[in-house]
């Protein structure tokens, strides 16, 4: 059981994350941010995020700023 | 042994002041003829357990300097006219960083690798500067091995206490050569730098020097901000030495060691009964425009004496304005002009413009 | 829950990196955050700082800066370090600054053996200036200055930073990392921690050089530029670790 929180106003939208989540919990989402990209949304409903913070330590905009497990 | 008489060459007179004033890094990279400045100091600086690099560059010396003074410590380096045009890129940095580098200029002839024998012809890359952008350089320019010391005592200081970068320019005469000199104390008191130096963030905020300007209105601040202090230094620090001007209807001027030599033929051209006086600046940045203004007023005609194709006369005939006559008597480089060829250049000119005015 | 991953302390309040999407400038920046954090050492530490991408790490990391003019970060440390001998000195340079410009800088520095700090990025271009081909240029690499690729007849070879700094005997510890997975994520971080630890020893010289990506002057999504770090540049420039005084090289 993990989970993840994402500031959308450091994220520009370079998915990095949504390969690299192993249980592929971070989507791009529908709303867009000042710029018009797609942010990413974290999708959880099952409560299979592990907690590996690979996401959070492959961001190069340290959008990802809390992992928790 | 303060204040004791000891005959001693002037680039070692130098490199003693430099310890004297405390300075605590020294870096530099050998060129004649400056050469003994940093000789004398690795052995030195070493024994005092302060900082010492032979670098491998003149760039790197000057920003190992640049490096050093960020940290809020006395610091220098030292070279010799081709090479310190190297340094004027970090000088350009180091003036808008408002950083307290000192840098000793023993001249050379130029341009480009030239040779050995003295000149003056850094007038130009001294007081204007070879580095890009808008800023100034306080130049303190001795004309004895005595003054080597005094002035290098004062660049440390006026450094330090306006955060500007300064030079000491002296010549490959008054490197060479040996006189009598004391040296004292360093006579300034210690500028506190804990305001702005880099000590490692601790406890307060991190700082950080540069001179990267991403908003234009902070920038064109900045460099208001930048000439406002040198207006400042210039009310202040403006220096300069005159001899029997009062009377004078002719006044030699010069700057370093020509200084000796316009001395010596104003007594000659008195003992022939012309009235001749001796202005010398000290300060070549910030120049002494004003009182040469005020001279030129009262009708002194003004002849500058250096030796350069006339870098200094341009900026006394900027001072003088057309308010009396300017000329030059100069030679491009090498062997002082003497004082025989300054009385006879000076008697020339007085006949030519006595057959002009008829 | 317990928390397993936060912004590093040493990282500045509120900072947005200013970086294009997909920079690992951004990484190893953080990476060199959580280093200092966990040596406890920022409130010591003073970086002379480059010119270039790299320059604006005191947007980022709240640390003393002072900034050096292009390719002279290497002196400008020199300077700190002799005059503030007790303080942790680094650079933060790229390639262009470290390799080119700076390269007599940089390998004299190595050969006095400063107790500094040095990490080089190297993305095989000039990134702010628009990408021209730089000391790290691969061969057959398009830039805007080798519109046909680099070629050795023209353009000769790019330089190998971390294998040529290796060979100098003030330099206490050089390698070479990636920052396009997580494993070699980790390797660099440790390899950054042991550059600084050398320094904090006193035995010399640290260096890493940090492979990195330029998605936006190589023309690639983000992803795409780490799959050429990964497959292609590795091949030129080999990880890992080719000098470390206290212990035996692998």
């Amino acid at each position: 059981m993990g989970k993840i929180v994402i500031d959308n106003n450091r994220c520009k939208s370079c998915y990095i994350c949504t390969e690299t989540c192993p249980k592929k919990l971070i989507k791009k989402s529908d709303k867009t941010n000042r710029l018009g990209d797609y942010m990413v949304e974290f999708v959880d409903p099952n409560g299979e995020c592990i907690g590996c913070a690979m996401c959070a330590k492959r961001c190069p905009d340290m959008a990802i700023t809390e992992v928790y497990r | 042994m303060e204040n004791e008489k000891v005959l001693i060459k002037g680039n070692y007179a130098i490199a003693q002041a430099a310890v004297n004033a405390g300075c605590q890094c020294y870096f530099g990279y050998p060129i004649t003829p400056q050469t003994e400045i940093g000789e004398y100091l690795s052995g030195k600086m070493q024994e005092l357990g302060r900082g010492y690099v032979c670098a491998e560059s003149e760039l790197a010396a000057i920003n190992m300097v640049m490096g050093a003074v960020s940290t809020g410590v006395k610091a220098m380096t030292s070279s010799s006219s081709c090479a310190v045009a190297l340094m004027q890129e970090a000088l350009s940095y180091a003036a808008s960083d408002e950083l307290p580098v000192v840098l000793v200029n023993v001249m050379r002839t130029g341009p480009g690798l030239g040779y050995i024998y003295p000149a003056q012809g850094d007038y130009n890359q001294s007081v204007y500067g070879g580095g890009n952008g808008d800023y100034k350089i306080i130049v303190l320019a001795p004309s004895t091995v005595q003054e080597c010391i005094d002035y290098m005592y004062k660049a440390f200081y006026l450094a330090h206490k306006y955060r500007n970068p300064a030079i000491l320019l002296a010549d490959g005469l008054l490197g060479q050569m040996m006189e009598p000199a004391t040296f004292g104390k360093y006579p300034y008191p210690e500028i506190d730098h804990s305001s702005w130096a880099l000590s490692g963030a601790k406890g307060r905020e991190a700082r950080a020097i540069y001179s990267c300007a991403r908003e234009e209105k902070k920038q064109i601040q900045h460099i208001n901000n930048l000439f406002k202090k040198f207006e400042v230094i210039a009310k202040n620090e403006t220096e300069w030495e005159e001899f029997m001007t009062e009377d004078a209807d002719i006044i030699l001027t010069a700057f370093g060691s020509m200084t000796r030599n316009i001395k010596a033929a104003m007594k000659v051209l008195r003992q022939k009964g012309i009235k001749v006086g001796c202005f010398r600046p000290i300060t070549l940045s910030p120049f002494p425009y004003d009182r040469i203004s005020e001279l030129a007023k009262d009708g002194k005609d003004f002849i500058v004496v250096e030796m350069n194709m006339g870098q200094m006369f341009k900026d006394v005939k900027y001072a003088v304005n057309g308010k009396s006559q300017t000329s030059l008597v100069n030679r491009a480089c090498g062997e002082w002009l003497s004082v025989e060829e300054i009385v006879s250049s000076v008697e020339k000119i007085m006949e030519k413009s006595y057959a002009a005015s008829i | 829950m317990q928390q397993v991953f936060s912004i590093p302390k040493s990282m500045k309040e509120n900072f947005r990196y200013t970086f294009c999407p997909g920079c690992d400038h951004g990484i190893a920046i953080r990476l060199v955050g959580e280093v200092l954090d966990e040596l406890g050492i920022r409130e010591k530490t003073i970086s002379s700082t480059s010119i270039g991408c790299s320059v604006f790490i005191y947007d980022f990391l709240n640390i003393d800066c002072v900034e050096a003019p292009h390719g002279r970060a290497m002196a400008s440390a020199t300077g700190v370090k002799r005059a503030q001998p007790d303080k942790v000195v680094f650079t933060y340079q790229g390639d262009g600054d470290f390799a080119s410009i700076g390269l007599a800088e940089s390998l004299h520095a190595g050969l006095r053996g400063e107790k500094i700090t040095a990490f080089m990025l190297n993305n095989t271009t000039y990134g702010m200036t628009g990408g021209q081909s730089g000391p790290t240029t691969m061969m057959g690499q398009i830039t805007t200055t080798t519109p046909t690729g680099r070629n050795k007849e023209y353009f000769g070879y790019p330089i190998k930073m971390a294998e040529h700094y290796a060979l100098c005997d003030g330099v206490a510890y050089s390698a070479r990392v990636a920052l396009d997975s997580v494993p070699h994520i980790n390797e660099a971080k440790k390899a950054i921690k042991k550059a600084f630890q050398v320094q904090l020893d006193g035995l010399g010289l640290g260096f890493v050089e940090i492979l990195s990506t330029c998605p936006t002057n190589w023309h690639m999504t983000p992803e795409q530029a780490h799959e050429r770090v990964r497959t292609e540049m590795v091949e030129t420039f080999h990880l890992g670790v080719f000098k470390d005084i206290t212990s035996e090289v692998k």
